[in-house]
């Protein structure tokens, strides 16, 4: 087992005439199990083509009538990005991947106000994507650093979650599923979503989660296991030198009004029994002592 | 993005928010000008940079004549105002807002923010204005009132007027209050801010609702549906290096280590100025290339660190996935010739045809310390710096 994705998924690329589009789910499909995961593209006005050999149909709705697909990819552009979400909801995929970087927050808001009540799970925005490896990558990752195992990967920026991956790789420990989670202040799951999600994998032994300032979603999930995690946890927070009130890189990475700070987030999930390494070369070796106790 | 006060002033006064009669003034003559066409007796000659504290540095006066106005003006024009939120090194003032001294009865707080947790945009109010509100936070928490708004909805008349109510003002001016909040959120969700606080939102001894000070930000990321926020960007109150970054794709931000830091990402760009510091060193800066990392990008990279006089070593952290190390380190190396590197280079490339990539630098002919991992990068820049 893994969480959200697996080898039997049926993927939809939203923007899959596009650059972006194109080339992930050329990579994708190339990943493990993917010629068979993806089964359909969506660009509004252009259904009818058949794309890294995928067939394009204008709407998402009209993608799960004929392919029943019920996973879907986004790689649309920011000022449409919003209303692609708002279409794979209506259209009813159960768990949407939005990789789009750059949306603004205020459709973000109106986007999640919408998905109130509803069923399906939203990853990102401006994420890299969910991996389980060896069975399907749905994103941007590189996906041969990964390996097939028994640790859970949550993190809310990319190329460090890449860093873990690989760290985790080189010493043996396989994953069971990676989740991007994504640096926007407004998003789908959270950290602690998650966590749960892997507490109640039984193919997941143990979780990294890396973290980063601004927000208090690492918190949150720091409360959250202390007191209902039965797996170990081994924890990250990047940001310990960033000043306040400067945005780095990520719309969600700013320390604002004194809250949000590193030191904070390290503390509280210690408090919660997290290992927490200071040191992000660490994270694999953490992890690895963690299963070995 | 930010904005002046004047400006911010101005958007608020299009939606209805009462704000002071004032204007914005560039010499010492057109501020006596706009006091003698503003009238009245009491004039405030307030300096408008960005940053906030400026009360507190010298930058905000109240004059009782014509020629007080002038002397303010003359004193706080070309100043440099050195407030909590500026650095040491602090802000020319070039901008001046000159406005009507108002008679202030009570001050009180009134902020917006986007909510991470309820996912909404949160109004709040306290009644202990002219104050930090991090202060009455951590003071006096339950003297903050908070609302959270229905993005369907808007803020509603009843909740607005309720909370006029909590904050103290009186029952006759509550009704005004409530438009007041309720026309700041509209320009809030209309110009996409993800911040607005008016502190103080005062009420004066004859009987008005006034707000006082403006402060807007807005979300980058919206920025492409409003062109008329654009046209108030003042480049004079940004970071030129971060401008120049930003023309080239790259998320630059100067900090006041030594180390300069170009890494593949946020996240992993924040994870290695946190371990150049655990190191013993300091990252000169914050600098993400995005998923790309092309020559080009690179070069103007190091022009970038290359123009901090503390600069003592340079370290590149990248993850080369989709973007593969052997076409990363090329752009490294073209890049490293071109500017004429005067300081020690630590490379750390991991990744996607990570050993052609390191052979590359090792046959360049350039002057390379590799490094493995992120700690052995780390170590190696840390003495890099300190021998040089």
């Amino acid at each position: 087992m893994s969480i959200l994705i697996n080898k039997d998924s049926r993927v939809v690329t939203q923007g899959i005439t596009g650059k972006t589009g194109m080339f992930h789910t050329h990579h994708s499909i190339e990943y493990a199990n993917g010629k068979a995961c993806y089964v359909a593209g969506v660009t509004p006005k252009k259904g009818g083509q058949v794309v890294e050999g995928v067939p394009v149909y204008d709407t998402v709705a009209e993608a799960r009538a004929e392919t029943n697909c019920n996973v879907s990819v986004i790689y649309v552009p920011p000022p449409f990005a919003a209303a692609a979400i708002d279409e794979a909801v209506d259209a009813g995929i159960e768990v949407v991947i939005c990789i789009t970087e750059g949306i603004p927050v205020k459709d973000m808001i109106c986007t999640r106000d919408r998905m109130r009540g509803s069923s399906t799970i939203l990853v990102g925005p401006n994420c890299p994507g969910v991996i389980t490896p060896e069975e399907i990558k749905i994103g941007i990752m590189p996906g041969y650093i990964h390996k097939k195992g028994r640790i859970g990967v949550v993190s809310r920026s990319g190329t460090l979650t890449y860093e873990v991956v690989d760290q985790l790789t080189k010493l043996g420990l396989g994953q069971s599923t990676c989740v991007g989670i994504g640096g926007d202040p407004v998003n789908g799951l959270k950290h602690l979503d998650v966590m749960k999600m892997f507490n109640d994998d039984p193919d997941t032994d143990g979780v990294v989660m890396c973290g980063e300032i601004g927000g208090n979603d690492e918190e949150a999930c720091a409360e959250w296991i202390a007191d209902n995690m039965n797996k170990p946890v081994v924890g990250f927070i990047a940001g310990v030198t960033a000043p306040p009130g400067k945005r780095m890189g990520h719309a969600g990475a700013i320390i604002a009004g004194g809250k949000g700070t590193a030191d904070e987030k390290i503390a509280a999930l210690e408090a919660a029994g997290v290992s927490v390494t200071r040191n992000p070369s660490d994270m694999g070796k953490l992890m690895l002592e963690a299963m070995q106790k | 993005m930010k904005i002046h006060e004047y400006q911010g002033k101005a958007i608020l006064a299009e939606y209805g928010v009462a704000v002071p009669r004032g204007k914005a003034c560039f010499s010492v003559d057109e501020a006596v000008a706009a006091a003698q066409a503003i009238g009245g007796e009491k004039w405030v000659v307030k300096a408008q940079i960005h940053a906030g504290g400026r009360g507190k540095g010298g930058g905000v006066k109240l004059a009782n004549s014509i020629d007080e106005v002038r002397a303010h003006a003359s004193e706080i024009l070309g100043m440099t105002l050195v407030t909590h939120q500026t650095g040491p090194e602090g802000k020319v003032v070039k901008r001046l807002l000159v406005e009507e001294g108002a008679p202030i009865q009570d001050e009180l707080y009134l902020g917006l923010v986007v909510d991470r947790t309820s996912q909404r945009v949160t109004v709040m109010a306290s009644s202990e204005g002219g104050t930090e509100i991090e202060t009455v936070a951590e003071e006096t928490p339950e003297l903050i009132h908070k609302v959270s708004v229905d993005p369907k909805t808007g803020l509603t008349t009843a909740e607005a007027e309720s909370l006029a109510s909590k904050i103290g003002i009186a029952d006759n001016l509550v009704a005004e209050a409530g438009k007041l909040m309720q026309a700041l959120y509209q320009a809030f969700w209309d110009k996409d801010a993800s911040l607005a606080e008016i502190n103080p939102l005062i009420v004066t001894s004859d009987g008005r609702v006034i707000a006082l000070d403006a402060k807007i930000n807005f979300d980058e990321s919206a920025m492409f549906r409003h062109p008329e926020l654009q046209e108030l960007r003042d480049l004079d109150e940004e970071d030129e290096d971060e401008i120049e970054a930003a023309k080239f794709g790259l998320n630059y931000i100067s900090l006041d280590g030594s180390i300069g830091c170009l890494v593949n990402g946020a996240g992993l760009a924040m994870a290695t100025m946190d371990i150049i510091k655990l190191y013993g060193a300091s990252p000169a800066n914050f600098l993400d290339v995005g998923g790309g990392a092309t020559t080009e990008q690179v070069t103007e990279a190091f022009k970038l660190m290359l123009k901090n006089s503390n600069l003592k070593a340079i370290l590149v952290n990248i993850f080369g996935g989709i973007m593969r190390c052997d076409v990363i380190a090329e752009g490294l190396v073209n890049a490293a010739r071109e500017v004429h590197l005067k300081v020690p280079l630590v490379v750390r490339l991991e990744g996607t045809n990570v050993e052609q990539g390191r052979q590359i630098l090792a046959d360049s002919g350039i002057a390379v310390i590799s490094a493995t991992t992120m700690a052995d990068a780390a170590e190696k820049v840390s003495a890099a710096a300190a021998g040089a």
